[in-house]
């Protein structure tokens, strides 16, 4: 099999911090090549030199026998080399057409010629089964939509090798397996594929080869299939990572139930006379692609917004109007579906993000002073409870990994004694190392009565943490299931929105 | 070349910022100042004297600052929380209105001290409600605060023309447009005998050290910048939007219309419809030199006030127009904003 990249040697730091530690590897031409480890080992660092942002402090990258000189996006690109960054550069104003020739076409021409583009576009598509409307405005497009317009936006530059940076972050499940379906039907073409990742099973299944990356190293090369998830997991974490396991147990008085909520906004209807219920001590897990009314109903239950008609119970107390204030005085500690924009305000201190829900209190507060001492001392505590690293509590929050800013939105989440948690994607975007962390966690509060609200497009950490199960298609929410009955079938019927009105 | 967020901005770099947007003003200002055939240096110096140079300059730009104090102070609240409060000269006339309607003789017969104080807490009210209006209709239809807040003040002041033409016109005043002035016994004393610096001064920097403290003791200050902030994330923790951002609005009000009252108490005396030579705007570019601190808002106050004081006594002596003041002012709110950026993030290749 002919080289289609090869990488010798590269080396890349920042100030003291090695990030790419001489690493080498080889791209054979019609392979995929999953490049696979946790937040923080180099993957991006190394992706953004082989295209060309950084130059790399020593070795060099070959490209079908030719030597690139590095530091030019532009020399990466005209030796084919194409790239699908995890946050898409698309402008939203435009159209798929536009977007693809944008950056291919003469600054300075006169007109553009979009006949010919289209036809190019068209045939690109059909080529590489990426099925596309060119006319169509990229922000009406699907997540998975734009995504396909970035990697056409690649090919029509004539990219023959395509490195996808965790492409699968904003994907749900069958998304993600259509995609890696696309990308295998793709390597028929002739092209040849890197997708970075953390994700096992994803590697498993869609790579020929994958190379491991741990602290800016390459520690072991595998083909997939004569190795096993076990053993990747290890390679990458670097020590034996195992997620922790749901024992069984009674469950106490119902904590929260909601029957026959409608949820409605701008006459889109959100949530469509949904009902569910959660014990002490149960988790409560919600399946399901998202973007079908998870983040409403997370919403809902946060205080957030309103139910258009149906009740929710909070014990006996009506929470139908509570707002996240009365949320958090009730007792429910709630975990954002996104940290980033939700959970955390990157430019305040993690011992101000620490109390900022709990600023009415008198252990924080006294006749609207805060008190610091206290304050520094309980978020002191949190880090250290949470292990939460990398961080004082002077630190600004945006300088935490997703991994430890989510465990500091957890421990923020549990320190206020819930009786319910509301952990809407709790796992999104983290590292083994840190899922597990999260997992114990919610099993520990679960062990103390704790009702639990989880909502997960992992299928994987849904079943494995979840007492009872429910499926949200659509803005509707399936019949219950128990987790000792939820088999593969029995989840898949459920995910694809087949289920009777009544069991 | 590329931008990148610095993980650290040390405090030295964040008070290197305004020295250098204050620099690169007077730089490419030196370069207008040739075109008009000075030396820049001279006519720095002369700037700097005649803002500095004696006893009676630094109390005239002493004064100058003190109404910028609170407008800038206005601005900085405001700002802090994402409200975009354009508003503080409608505002600062408001409250010039309100202290001459209210401290002309309404209020015979009360203590003085107390007469006082109710000048200006009227006059804070009524800056207050200036701003609550433009707040309330962000809040309630999202009708953007910049356009309402920047028109409302030719309304006010095309209102107090009116009013000062009208019904608070002085009668004694030989036909000349101004209202009827505050009580004498209502003006403030002066701070440094023989100079127009007055009392006020202490109260504008008074206030500096209470907006100081709410924004960075208070569990309000800390709302009010997580809002500005993060309104998401703010909302998310359990905070009021609506509320925090209205106290902000009034404080912000408030703060604008002081600065109009303790002018008249303690400048004027009088309201005409050129008391402000555009302190409500000036106060904005105060709060951004200060980086919206409000301790920096007294230096950068002071900065702004020299220049306007210093740039009369330059234009006498070298016959370089003193708009100068006004193309320094303004350079160095724009180099502030992009010294901001760069205290965020570094160039790296």
């Amino acid at each position: 099999m002919s080289v289609a990249l090869e990488i010798d040697g590269v080396s890349k730091s920042f100030g003291s911090l090695i990030a790419n530690n001489s690493i080498s590897f080889k791209l054979n031409n019609g392979e995929i090549l999953a490049l696979l480890g946790e937040n923080g080992a180099g993957k991006t660092t190394l992706m953004n030199i082989i295209y060309g942002h950084y130059t790399s402090d020593a070795g060099h990258i070959t490209v079908s026998g030719k030597r690139l000189n590095g530091g030019k996006p532009r020399e990466a690109i005209d030796a084919g080399i194409g790239m699908v960054h995890q946050h898409f550069s698309l402008a939203g104003n435009l159209t798929v057409l536009e977007n693809v020739m944008i950056g291919s076409e003469p600054l300075f021409s006169r007109k553009s010629d979009q006949k010919t583009a289209r036809k190019k576009l068209l045939s690109i598509s059909e080529k590489f089964g990426l099925p596309v409307v060119p006319e169509a405005l990229i922000s009406s497009l699907s997540v998975g939509e734009k995504q396909r317009v970035e990697i056409l936006k690649a090919l029509y530059r004539g990219a023959k090798i395509l490195i996808l940076d965790e492409p699968t972050a904003v994907l749900a499940r069958p998304e993600a397996e259509r995609l890696f379906k696309t990308l295998r039907d793709m390597t028929k073409e002739g092209l040849s594929l890197i997708f970075i990742s953390h994700k096992l099973h994803e590697v498993m299944s869609a790579a020929d080869r994958v190379a491991v990356l741990r602290g800016g190293k390459i520690v072991a090369e595998r083909n997939t299939n004569e190795s096993t998830k076990e053993e990747l997991a290890e390679l990458m974490v670097g020590r034996h990572v195992e997620r922790p396991i749901r024992k069984k147990q009674k469950f106490g008085k119902i904590v929260i139930q909601a029957s026959d909520i409608f949820m409605k906004n701008n006459n889109k209807t959100e949530l469509d006379n949904i009902s569910f219920k959660i014990r002490e001590g149960e988790i409560l897990g919600i399946v399901g692609v998202s973007g079908n009314g998870q983040a409403s109903l997370g919403k809902l239950v946060s205080g957030m917004e309103k139910a258009s008609s149906g009740r929710i119970y909070f014990y006996d107390q009506i929470m139908n109007n509570f707002s996240p204030r009365d949320c958090i005085d009730a007792g429910i500690g709630r975990i954002p579906e996104d940290r980033n924009s939700e959970g955390i305000i990157g430019e305040l201190k993690i011992w101000e993000n620490s109390i900022i829900e709990r600023l009415h209190e008198p252990n924080f507060t006294k006749r609207g002073f805060i008190l610091k001492k206290p304050s520094q001392n309980f978020s002191q505590n949190l880090i250290r409870d949470f292990d939460v690293r990398g961080a004082t509590t002077e630190t600004e929050a945006r300088l935490l990994s997703g991994g430890n800013m989510q465990k500091l939105v957890l421990g923020r989440a549990l320190s206020i004694k819930p009786r319910l948690i509301i952990a809407n994607q709790p796992t999104r975007g983290l590292d083994e190392g840190a899922i597990a962390a999260v997992h114990e966690a919610l099993l520990r509060v679960r062990s103390m009565g704790v009702a639990i609200l989880l909502i997960s497009e992992e299928l994987e950490e849904a079943v494995g943490l979840a007492d009872t199960l429910q499926a949200m298609v659509k803005g509707r929410l399936s019949e219950p299931l128990t987790a000792e009955d939820a088999d593969a079938t029995q989840l898949g019927l459920l995910m694809a929105g087949v289920w009777s009105k009544k069991p | 070349m590329r931008l990148e967020r610095r993980t650290h901005t040390s405090t030295k770099l964040v008070l290197t910022a305004p020295v250098v947007a204050i620099f690169v003003s007077l730089s490419i200002s030196g370069i207008l100042i040739i075109l008009a055939g000075v030396n820049p240096f001279l006519a720095y110096l002369e700037i700097l004297k005649g803002a500095f140079g004696s006893k009676l300059a630094i109390t005239e730009t002493l004064t100058r600052a003190c109404p910028l104090i609170l407008t800038g102070l206005a601005a900085s609240v405001a700002f802090k929380a994402r409200l975009w409060n354009i508003g503080g000269e409608g505002q600062f006339y408001i409250g010039a209105l309100v202290a001459a309607a209210i401290g002309n003789n309404l209020l015979i017969g009360i203590p003085i001290l107390l007469a006082m104080v109710l000048v200006m807490i009227s006059s804070m009210i009524a800056g207050a409600i200036l701003l609550a209006g433009p707040a309330f209709l962000r809040l309630r239809f999202g009708i953007d605060e910049v356009v309402t807040t920047l028109l409302l003040n030719f309304i006010i002041i095309l209102f107090v023309g009116l009013m000062i033409e009208g019904p608070l016109k002085d009668p004694f005043a030989f036909g000349w447009p101004q209202s009827v002035p505050v009580d004498r016994s209502l003006r403030f004393s002066d701070l440094i005998p023989s100079s127009r610096l007055h009392n006020g001064f202490l109260i504008a920097v008074f206030a500096a050290l209470i907006i100081w403290t709410i924004i960075t003791k208070t569990s309000f200050g800390l709302k009010a910048r997580a809002t500005g902030l993060s309104p998401k994330a703010a909302a998310f923790s359990g905070i009021s939007l609506t509320k925090t951002i209205m106290i902000v609005a009034l404080i912000s009000g408030a703060l604008a219309g002081l600065a109009g009252a303790i002018e008249v108490m303690g400048v004027t005396g009088y309201v005409t419809t050129t008391l402000s030579p555009g302190f409500g705007y000036a106060g904005i570019v105060v709060a951004m030199l200060a980086a919206l601190h409000p301790g920096g808002v007294i230096i950068s106050a002071v900065f702004i006030a020299s220049i306007f004081i210093g740039a009369d006594a330059m234009s006498r002596a070298t016959g370089v127009p003193s708009f100068i003041a006004d193309v320094i002012m303004s350079l160095s709110l724009l180099a502030m904003l992009i010294a901001i950026f760069f205290t965020n993030y570094r160039i790296k290749k």
